[in-house]
């Protein structure tokens, strides 16, 4: 059989299988298979697609979170601070308060000072001269238990009468 | 990148395909030459007749190996052929010279290996209808040939392919229905690949993204079919071994099925650039030298793919037939140790030759599928 000149029989025979093969193939197999394919790479497209999307909405919520911490951060420091500033104004307020308390203790000691010595010191006043009485009238009645030094004495008195 | 790539394979292709017709020339030129010497070598030495015997006919061995026949031929051992015979389907329009009957249906080995007739049948001698069935008048002599659809080497071949083309592809047909929105599995996993491979790289840039789809089982088809003949041929082992795709029947009907889908689908641009192109109007009249030149193209364009598919499997398995013919080429002029001596070097080249044809099975499939598809994207094209 000649290389080069197609063979009738041959032609015939491949036009037959060929063509079988060629709608058997593309009815029952490439059609499924394609279809198969093309739903594997849709399904695959949404699935990358609804990833993508779920990536965005996790970026959404995480910059949601992010905003809503430095909210609550922003927040605390501000209440941190009110407190401190009402710590302040509280300690200062007690401070304040304590020194005028003091004060007032301090004035009011003072004061009972005082009169606890005025007090004293009439009470020591009284007893001199009540010792001072006692005192006179003991040296008195010695003096006074001559005659003589009776009369000097009412001379003497006499004397200071006078010279007043 | 990608194009540089292409344009890489489609080069290298190219030169396959020149380094394919040169090395069939050679073949054939070898094959002449060897049947000359044998032939001269008999005519001028009748004592060495039992030498010309036993002599190695390289030219032949290789042909015979590369060409269809009516039996599929396994090996010759201790002189008697051993085959698978093949159906042999003839309807004669003489019926007298066969028992009266027009249609007749018989095995190959009824002709005992080209031995002898049957029915008023013989696989001829002749230079005129060489290794065809003839049919042969009352006197023994060769009246010419009956209608010839035998069920061929050939055939036989692309049957045992189809049959594993139909395997494959509805085994993945199947996993692909069953694993529906899954992964892929088993023999899908082979064969996807390559069906996105001809979907994106071959028909999607070729036709173009919004008509493609229905060019897709013909270009699938396509190139299974031929890929997979292309490595049942290398396979040297029945029912693989036989050179469908090296054979230009058979490249022919493919080239047929891209021409009849490009006419079938061409549009009305597609006919217009045929007819009307767009050219200076002193090369459509008076002498339409543009439409002769565009309509030759249309004829050209099939005729190509078969050629160069022909052409570049036939070289391949006559390139391998013949290194290793080289083996016994040896033995016969040198004595068998040469022969043996020859081997390694003649078995090394073939594998080397194998190998490159396992690259060329792919190239040449991948080159037909991609051409077919650039005509379907020609057909179809809306004016740019």
């Amino acid at each position: 059989m000649g290389l080069v000149m197609p063979n009738p029989g041959t032609i015939f025979w491949m036009l037959i299988i060929f063509g079988i093969v060629l709608f058997v193939l593309t009815k029952f197999a490439w059609k499924p298979i394609l279809t198969a394919l093309k739903e594997r790479e849709d399904s695959i497209a949404t699935a990358l697609n609804s990833a993508e999307e779920a990536k965005k909405e996790v970026a959404g919520l995480k910059a949601d979170n992010e905003k809503i911490i430095a909210e609550a951060r922003r927040e605390k420091e501000a209440i941190l601070k009110e407190a401190k500033e009402l710590k302040d104004k509280i300690v200062a307020e007690a401070k304040e308060k304590a020194g005028e308390e003091a004060q007032k203790s301090i004035a009011q000691a003072r004061q009972q000072i005082e009169a606890e010595k005025t007090a004293a010191i009439n009470d020591i006043k009284k007893q001199v001269a009540e010792l001072s009485v006692s005192i006179a009238e003991k040296v008195i009645r010695k003096e006074l238990s001559n005659k003589a030094e009776q009369e000097k004495m009412v001379d003497g008195l006499i004397d200071d009468i006078k010279l007043n | 990148m990608l194009k540089l790539t292409k344009a890489v394979i489609i080069l290298f292709a190219v030169s396959l395909l020149g380094y394919g017709q040169l090395q069939a020339q050679h073949g054939h030129e070898e094959e002449e030459t060897h049947a000359t010497e044998s032939h001269s070598e008999e005519n001028e030495d009748h004592a060495s007749d039992a030498h010309a015997e036993e002599g190695f006919n390289a030219g032949e061995f290789v042909i015979d190996h590369v060409s269809d026949s009516y039996d599929w031929h396994i090996t010759d051992w201790k002189g008697t052929p051993i085959s698978i015979p093949l159906p042999i389907v003839l309807y004669s329009k003489q019926p007298e010279l066969h028992d009266g009957k027009a249609f007749h249906v018989f095995m190959s080995s009824k002709f005992h290996h080209g031995h002898s007739a049957y029915n008023g049948f013989r696989i001829s001698e002749s230079e005129e209808y060489k290794g065809k069935v003839v049919e042969l008048d009352a006197a023994g002599h060769e009246i010419g040939t009956p209608i010839d659809i035998s069920i061929t080497k050939t055939i036989a071949g692309i049957l045992a392919s189809v049959v594993i083309l139909l395997w494959l592809v509805f085994a993945t047909a199947n996993l692909a229905k069953k694993n529906k929105g899954k992964a892929p599995t088993g023999v899908q996993n082979a064969l996807e690949p390559i069906i996105f491979f001809i979907r994106d790289e071959v028909a999607k840039p070729a036709i173009g993204e919004h008509k493609y789809e229905k060019f897709m089982p013909f270009l699938l088809t396509l190139f299974f079919f031929i890929l997979i003949n292309n490595f049942m041929g290398l396979i040297p082992i029945p029912p693989f071994g036989a050179n469908v795709t090296g054979n230009i029947g058979v490249t022919m009907v493919l080239a047929l099925f891209t021409f009849a889908i490009t006419t079938i689908n061409g549009n009305k641009h597609y006919w217009k650039e045929i007819y009307n192109p767009d050219v200076p109007w002193w090369l459509k009249f008076p002498i339409p030298l543009m439409p002769i030149v565009e309509l030759s193209g249309v004829i050209t364009k099939p005729f190509v793919l078969m050629v160069r598919l022909f052409a570049n499997m036939m070289a391949g398995h006559l390139i391998v037939m013949v290194f290793v013919s080289l083996i016994f080429v040896f033995g016969s002029l040198f004595g068998p140790a040469v022969g043996l001596g020859a081997s390694p070097i003649s078995i090394l080249f073939s594998v080397f030759i194998l190998l490159l044809d396992v690259l060329v099975s792919f190239i040449q499939a991948y080159v037909f599928t991609l051409l077919s598809a650039l005509y379907f994207g020609m057909a179809t094209s809306e004016h740019h």
